[in-house]
């Protein structure tokens, strides 16, 4: 099955081989690690060519204070035509957390970008609404965050 | 979790005495929002110009908590997620441990998976069925649905002990092997679920109030409605033909037989239809699974993951070692990142599961359908009167303790 897979990969490669950085083939799903710059390219080439028309899911993750880069973001994409999956991967330093938007590309973008910055503090640029989503406008620090403790700084009022 | 000023902007929110606009902040204690949704509704008159919607409200940090758990006491968690599909939500996170684990499930227990989770699938849409005729005002169908949920929650008591949190598919397989006499009251229940299907086709699917709340509102076209990421019955209301039981097939549904129902409109009455076609559609895979049935192991040979039966523990020396090992240190999972995708009640529920090599996860996130179909709200709610809001969110079927997690 993974295969297929490696087809849209070749296909990715052929539209132009700076897209992708690198391939990670493991318990049958393909991992293309993108640079941070050609995400959108990418993404609009996945959608309008190999019909991977459904952003089934975007979240970040953080690998630890200690690692460099230190958050990823994954992109999963789905076709409502083939049926197969994808994951985009793009890796961000903790000093310049940005990546562009993808959500000119999948309007369903909007909130799992919204939330990825709400939790983990990755910013989106070029966001139409980047605000948190989840917790309150006025709460402090990233919750998700390896280095954000389980229980909180200090106990959190709502007034 | 915002406040209204924030959503619609000051500006618009100061609604001056000659102007016919106002904001109007709808929930979060609103019956109809199936939780603590807020929606600020920018109105004129009574059509709404403008629907943002607010959630946040029941946010327990669940992926942070996923974090500081063992794997195999995440499933727990994932209880609390989707309330009221919640053996999904088991399946979905032990499905991706072990995919990671590289666990092969005997065929007694993938049966076993796929009998709970249809029958999980006809008590959810009764909820939603139930509620969402309430929202309308339709009181009666709301007591017959619940009668019926009542009696599938107790087969799953029977079987898991739990009613609402059941935690009965465990990582290898499931608790324990159904109850004696379980099949039999199954069937009891499958041979009167069709006089309750009919019940309902009397008092709703044929009524003419309901076709006039229902038919044209809330339209979402099949290109912004896979733009906007629905999945699920509300994918298919609008024309969309995919269900990952027969596309992306797991469990073993790719054995069964059944159709998958498409409604071409995208409104409230096309997502009514899909849901209503699809109980039957469980029904028959219910009824397949039972004739499935045969005895055998329901527990995966791995017995560094997989907890042993009791009687083995008091028999055999290492079966207890195995035992106090993973309730004390848990197990280690190999390094890698999975995502794993199934067809929940309300949609796609993804989860990528991100192992780093020791007993907890290192990032377990959930993709919620609910999540991603409420924020298509405003495409459907806008242009539509404040009382066709109500009847919308009743048919995306949303549940807040998984869009808020």
């Amino acid at each position: 099955m993974t295969d297929e897979l490696h087809t849209f990969v070749e296909k990715l490669k052929e539209q132009n081989s700076s897209w992708v950085a690198d391939v990670a083939d493991a318990l049958g799903e393909v991992t293309v690690t993108v640079p941070r710059e050609h995400i959108v390219d990418a993404c609009r080439f996945l959608r309008s060519d190999q019909q991977f028309d459904l952003l089934a899911d975007l979240c970040g993750a953080d690998r630890g204070p200690e690692e460099d880069p230190r958050f990823e973001v994954n992109y999963h994409l789905f076709s409502t035509v083939h049926h197969r999956r994808l994951r985009l991967k793009v890796m961000l330093t903790e000093d310049d957390p940005h990546v562009a938007t993808v959500t000119q590309v999948w309007r369903t973008a909007d909130w799992h970008e919204r939330e990825t910055y709400d939790l983990l503090g990755i910013i989106f640029d070029g966001h139409p609404d980047l605000r948190r989503i989840l917790l309150p406008s006025d709460f402090d620090g990233h919750a998700l965050r390896k280095d954000y403790p389980l229980r909180g700084f200090e106990p959190y009022s709502l007034n | 979790m915002a406040t209204a000023v924030e959503n619609i902007g000051a500006n618009e929110i100061l609604d001056s005495a000659l102007e016919s606009q106002m904001t109007l902040s709808m929930g979060p204690q609103h019956p109809s929002t199936h939780g603590v949704l807020r929606l600020d509704l920018r109105l004129d008159g009574e059509m709404v110009l403008k629907a943002i919607p607010d959630i946040g409200y029941l946010h327990t940090g669940m992926e942070k908590l996923f974090e500081y758990k063992k794997y195999q006491q995440g499933i727990v968690i994932t209880d609390r997620m989707d309330y009221l599909n919640p053996l999904g939500n088991n399946l979905a996170y032990v499905m991706a441990a072990e995919k990671l684990l590289g666990l092969e499930i005997p065929e007694r227990a993938q049966i076993i998976r796929v009998l709970m989770c249809e029958l999980q699938r006809i008590a959810s849409h009764m909820v939603w069925f139930g509620t969402s005729c309430l929202d309308m005002g339709a009181m009666t169908p709301f007591w017959f649905t619940f009668k019926e949920r009542e009696k599938i929650l107790n087969l799953i008591e029977a079987a898991s002990g739990g009613r609402m949190t059941p935690s009965y598919f465990r990582i290898g397989g499931v608790m324990m092997d159904l109850p004696a006499g379980f099949e039999n009251r199954v069937r009891q229940f499958l041979d009167n679920f069709h006089d309750a299907l009919n019940t309902f086709d009397t008092l709703i699917t044929g009524n003419t109030i309901w076709h006039s709340r229902t038919k044209g509102i809330g339209i979402i076209s099949r290109e912004d409605a896979i733009d906007w990421g629905l999945t699920g019955p509300s994918l298919r209301g609008s024309g969309v033909d995919l269900d990952l039981r027969r596309d992306n097939p797991y469990t073993g549904y790719e054995t069964y037989d059944f159709e998958v129902p498409v409604e071409q409109d995208g409104d409230v009455w096309s997502r009514f239809k899909v849901r209503m076609r699809e109980l039957v559609e469980s029904h028959k895979i219910v009824r397949q699974a039972l004739e499935r049935l045969k005895p055998g192991p329901v527990k995966a040979d791995a017995p560094k993951v997989v907890l042993p039966d009791r009687d083995d523990m008091r028999k055999h020396m290492d079966a207890l070692i195995h035992h106090f090992l993973i309730v004390a240190e848990g197990f280690n999972v190999p390094p890698g990142e999975v995502y794993h995708a199934i067809e929940a009640s309300k949609g796609e529920l993804g989860v990528y599961m991100k192992s780093n090599g020791g007993p907890k996860p290192e990032r377990v996130h959930f993709r919620g359908p609910s999540f991603v179909n409420l924020s298509a709200l405003p495409v459907m709610a806008e242009g539509e009167m404040i009382a066709d809001v109500v009847a919308i969110i009743g048919s995306l079927d949303i549940v807040l303790g998984e869009i808020d997690r």
